[in-house]
């Protein structure tokens, strides 16, 4: 039943330091299946892969818009992500209620991240098993989180989580460098690449995957959350597919890719 | 609550005595009107931010009672809030205002409310409160200036104790709403330099000196830009007051007197 004498509830600590119902909890992360999301200068692009639980059932929902310049990608238990998202969007359209203005992405992430601590710290609490992909604009441009169940959050360029997500960080990793002055279709190309590395064996098409963009104008006007329609995300990639059967011109990206010595992506 | 109570005892059925009657001891007393009051604030955009000004006088009723209150203060790093009416409601407007600032500063994350979001704040507050049927009893002016995506943005706007609220190049409360706006509407350009607009304003205050018997002749000067704000010292204007109408305001009037 119990796989060592500390595990019983959140609260207890094992002599060495760790809570291990928190562990627990990010493992739930690592089962469901991947998404990831990268970010430009004015742009964020998140993709998830979509998984029905049968051939007769639909997939769950995975990417949510929670405001205009703000959505999420999850991975873990759907269901407590939901309840966050949901959670997410109240505390947008408060804000935005209130000051007339959207709700800074870092401290959106931020109140998502403090709602997840308070589960690692009472012991009648249960710790959201959900990791998020937080992205969204504000003054200083397009952000991407990572909202974690112990409570921790970190901001990335790039990043992937959910099952096979290593191999969608290790192509982000060869990558991410020059994602800054990407373009968006550039950053969906990118997703949908990094999101076929985590499908092994599987053929990437429109129906398992989902893409949603968010981004602005150099201006600063929004263009607000937006998921790709399926044709479009088709379109790409069958282009990426006609550009890898044909490999004449010697690919770029990937020289650049070479020799990086860009940190590995691990927590 | 006596209104509450008045509710429950009409859903019930009950009686046919007036609510107030019926809710007894219970009843509670608001702000009926105001008591230290503070006259007209006014401000406009220039060049490169917002000027308000305001003399520094409070009235207690009629009887001029407090001859150097500041009617402005700075709110945050990028905003400047001028007030007329009752005096202690806006000193607790201002604690409203510090408590909402120090919690933005807390977050640190380098967000700060700018000018739009602290007027937005206060519409809401001062609607609510005039739903209570409890109001703070005060126009407020609210001026600031904040970096945005299309560089720096001017801001200038008004809410007043019913929730009222607006944004313009120039406003004004109080006596200024009715002798200053028609000055600033003939005179106010979106280029004005600093110097232009102080003499402007000045020419306003003047208008309010002679024409509105609550003010006094001590004003204060405030102006916000990117560098942040400033509130300038108190001082006087020179007045003239030799005119004829001064010496004699029945000459030439119609009416009985």
């Amino acid at each position: 039943m119990f796989r060592n004498q500390y595990d019983t509830d959140v609260t207890m600590w094992s002599p060495a330091g760790r809570l291990f119902q928190v562990e627990y909890a990010m493992e739930a992360v690592k089962q469901g299946s991947a998404c990831v999301g990268l970010c430009s200068q004015n742009h964020v692009v998140l993709a998830s892969v979509n998984k029905a639980a049968s051939e007769l059932s639909s997939h769950q929902r995975k990417v949510f818009r929670v405001a205009d310049h703000a959505g999420v990608a999850l991975a873990g238990l759907t269901a407590d992500g939901r309840v966050l998202s949901r959670f997410l969007r109240n505390e947008c359209i408060n804000h935005s209620l209130v000051y007339e203005a959207p709700l800074p992405v870092s401290r959106l992430a931020l109140r998502l991240a403090d709602k997840a601590q308070v589960c690692t710290q009472r012991s009648w609490k249960r710790p959201y098993g959900v990791g998020f992909l937080v992205a969204g604009l504000d003054e200083t441009g397009a952000h991407l989180y990572y909202n974690c169940p112990s409570g921790n959050y970190f901001e990335y360029q790039a990043f992937a989580i959910g099952s096979r997500s290593q191999v969608a960080k290790t192509f982000l990793e060869r990558r991410f460098k020059g994602y800054k002055d990407y373009t968006p279709e550039q950053l969906i190309k990118d997703a949908l690449s990094a999101i076929k590395e985590t499908l092994q064996g599987e053929k990437l098409t429109s129906s398992n995957c989902t893409v949603a963009i968010i981004g602005q104008k150099a201006d600063g006007t929004i263009e607000p959350f937006e998921l790709i329609d399926a044709k479009k995300i088709q379109e790409t990639i069958d282009s990426m597919e006609a550009a890898e059967a044909a490999p004449t011109e010697p690919s770029s990206m990937q020289e650049e890719g070479r020799g990086s010595d860009a940190a590995p992506m691990d927590i | 609550m006596a209104w509450q109570q008045a509710m429950g005892s009409h859903a019930a059925g009950g009686s046919q005595a007036p609510p107030a009657a019926a809710a007894g001891g219970g009843e509670t007393q608001r702000t009926q009107y105001p008591y230290v009051t503070g006259n007209s604030v006014i401000a406009l955009k220039y060049k490169d931010g917002v000027i308000m000004a305001s003399d520094t006088g409070a009235s207690y009723g009629s009887t001029l009672r407090y001859k150097s209150v500041e009617r402005i203060k700075a709110v945050g790093k990028h905003s400047l809030i001028g007030a007329s009416g009752e005096f202690s409601d806006f000193q607790e407007i201002l604690r409203y205002l510090d408590e909402l600032t120090l919690s933005d500063h807390m977050w640190d994350d380098g967000n700060s409310l700018g000018p739009k979001e602290i007027h937005s704040y206060l519409t809401r507050v001062m609607y609510n409160r005039r739903n209570k049927f409890d109001p703070l009893w005060n126009s407020l002016v609210l001026g600031g200036v904040k970096k945005g995506p299309k560089g720096d943005e001017k801001y200038l706007g008004m809410v007043n104790m019913i929730g009222t609220h607006f944004e313009e190049n120039h406003v004004a409360t109080g006596f200024g709403n009715h002798l200053a706006i028609p000055i600033l509407r003939d005179e106010w350009r979106e280029d004005l330099t600093f110097e232009e607009a102080v003499k402007l304003i000045e020419k306003c205050l003047l208008v309010l000196l002679y024409r509105d018997r609550s003010s006094i002749n001590k004003f204060q000067i405030a102006k916000i830009t990117t560098e942040g704000s400033t509130i300038y010292p108190p001082y006087s204007l020179k007045t003239y007051w030799g005119f004829s109408h001064f010496e004699n305001p029945a000459q030439g009037a119609v009416g009985s007197w």
